[in-house]
């Protein structure tokens, strides 16, 4: 009953696309500071963040720097999630392993999923490998989203776990969900 | 170089000198190892954070607080070496130009810590122009503790991002700050009136 509703409340809000579903489950919790190393994948995601005002949506050189933003914001009492690709989390371990974890930071990651399902960059297939064993390595939670009808209730219930146990989260949007990055002549 | 005139200063002096300054519950975030060493030394405060790894992230933080409260002044206190492992936040910083950050540097050209290797900016590089470069206008070295605090003065009335650079000695941090992440994290946020003790 509970996930009819959470359906009912983005259908109401018009985009039922997945990117139209994070937007509005980052809103309805709040979540208004949003860094971003950009990808192809997550560029209507950054677009329509840009152009709501309720978010503060910026480009940040590194991952880590984008990581130690929200950290201090979620201190300063304002929430934040950061836009990432696979290949940027991998530069995420030291900052994990030393501010997010150990100062039990609610970090919201979104890592938008390369190197699979169709991967054209060997480079990108081979460093994907190494994001789950790091996440399980430092017992961080994360979830794989495949399913449209599964996206709203994973965000959501991500968003407010990490929130109330104060650990950071990583959800990885699967290709199968957003249609990934293919290889183009 | 443009330093060169500048007075080589003691990082435990102008961060005390710093402290001093403080009165309207100012944030201050102190960089990975000696940085912070001397800041918890300088005297604790509830409205200090203290880093215990992620080096070169004391700018970032601090942004993310100077984001969450735009009407307190936040303070980040960071060495040379960190600097250089994360010069893109400087542009960050001017693209968003936050008007209650002060970032200060304390440039003794060594990673004293583990040694005292030179950085591989010294002698060569010069992190005001850098920062200048990156868009942090309001950048200056400090050519002794007074211009040091007049600087601070400055930034704290600014409606800019400042940046202040000082040269320092190789001396390591006089104090040592207690490794509880939790806990500083904790009493920070208790600090910044974002929680209540339990």
């Amino acid at each position: 009953m509970a996930i009819a509703e959470q359906h009912n409340s983005t259908q109401a809000s018009g985009d039922t696309s997945w990117h139209g579903i994070v937007l509005q489950t980052l809103k309805r919790n709040e979540i208004r500071l949003i860094p971003y190393v950009p990808d192809r994948v997550l560029t209507p995601l950054i677009k329509n963040l840009h152009a709501d005002a309720f978010f503060t949506t910026f480009a940040t050189a590194r991952e880590e720097e984008a990581v130690g933003i929200v950290s201090g914001a979620w201190m300063g009492g304002r929430r934040g999630a950061v836009l990432m690709q696979t290949s940027g989390f991998a530069t995420l371990a030291n900052t994990l392993a030393s501010l997010a974890v150990p100062y039990q930071i609610p970090l919201i990651m979104f890592v938008s999923e390369r190197g699979t399902l169709g991967e054209f960059n060997y480079g990108q297939s081979l460093v994907c490998r190494t994001m789950r064993p790091v996440l399980d390595s430092l017992a961080i939670e994360h979830h794989t989203i495949t399913r449209l009808d599964e996206l709203e209730f994973i965000v959501d219930r991500s968003i407010k776990q990490a929130v109330t146990t104060q650990a950071p989260v990583a959800l990885i949007l699967s290709p199968l969900l957003t249609g990934g990055k293919v290889f183009e002549k | 170089m443009n330093n060169t005139n500048t007075k080589i200063m003691n990082r435990f002096d102008v961060t005390s000198r710093l402290i001093a300054k403080l009165k309207q519950g100012e944030a201050v975030i102190g960089g990975i190892g000696n940085t912070n060493f001397d800041l918890w030394a300088a005297g604790h405060r509830p409205q200090n954070f203290y880093m215990l790894g992620s080096m070169g992230l004391a700018f970032p933080i601090a942004l993310g607080v100077a984001l969450a409260q735009p009407d307190r002044r936040v303070f980040a206190l960071e060495g040379d070496g960190s600097l250089l492992m994360q010069l893109g936040a400087l542009s960050t910083i001017a693209a968003l130009k936050p008007k209650n950050l002060t970032m200060i540097v304390m440039d003794n050209g060594i990673y004293q810590i583990t040694g005292a290797q030179p950085t591989p900016a010294a002698g060569v590089a010069d992190l005001v122009a850098i920062a200048q470069g990156s868009g942090l206008t309001n950048s200056a070295w400090a050519a002794d503790e007074q211009d040091f605090e007049r600087l601070v003065d400055q930034a704290m009335s600014a409606d800019e991002p400042s940046l202040i650079a000082l040269r320092i000695d190789d001396k390591p941090g006089v104090g040592t700050t207690r490794r509880d992440p939790v806990q500083i994290r904790e009493r920070f946020m208790h600090g910044l009136g974002v929680r209540e003790p339990l």
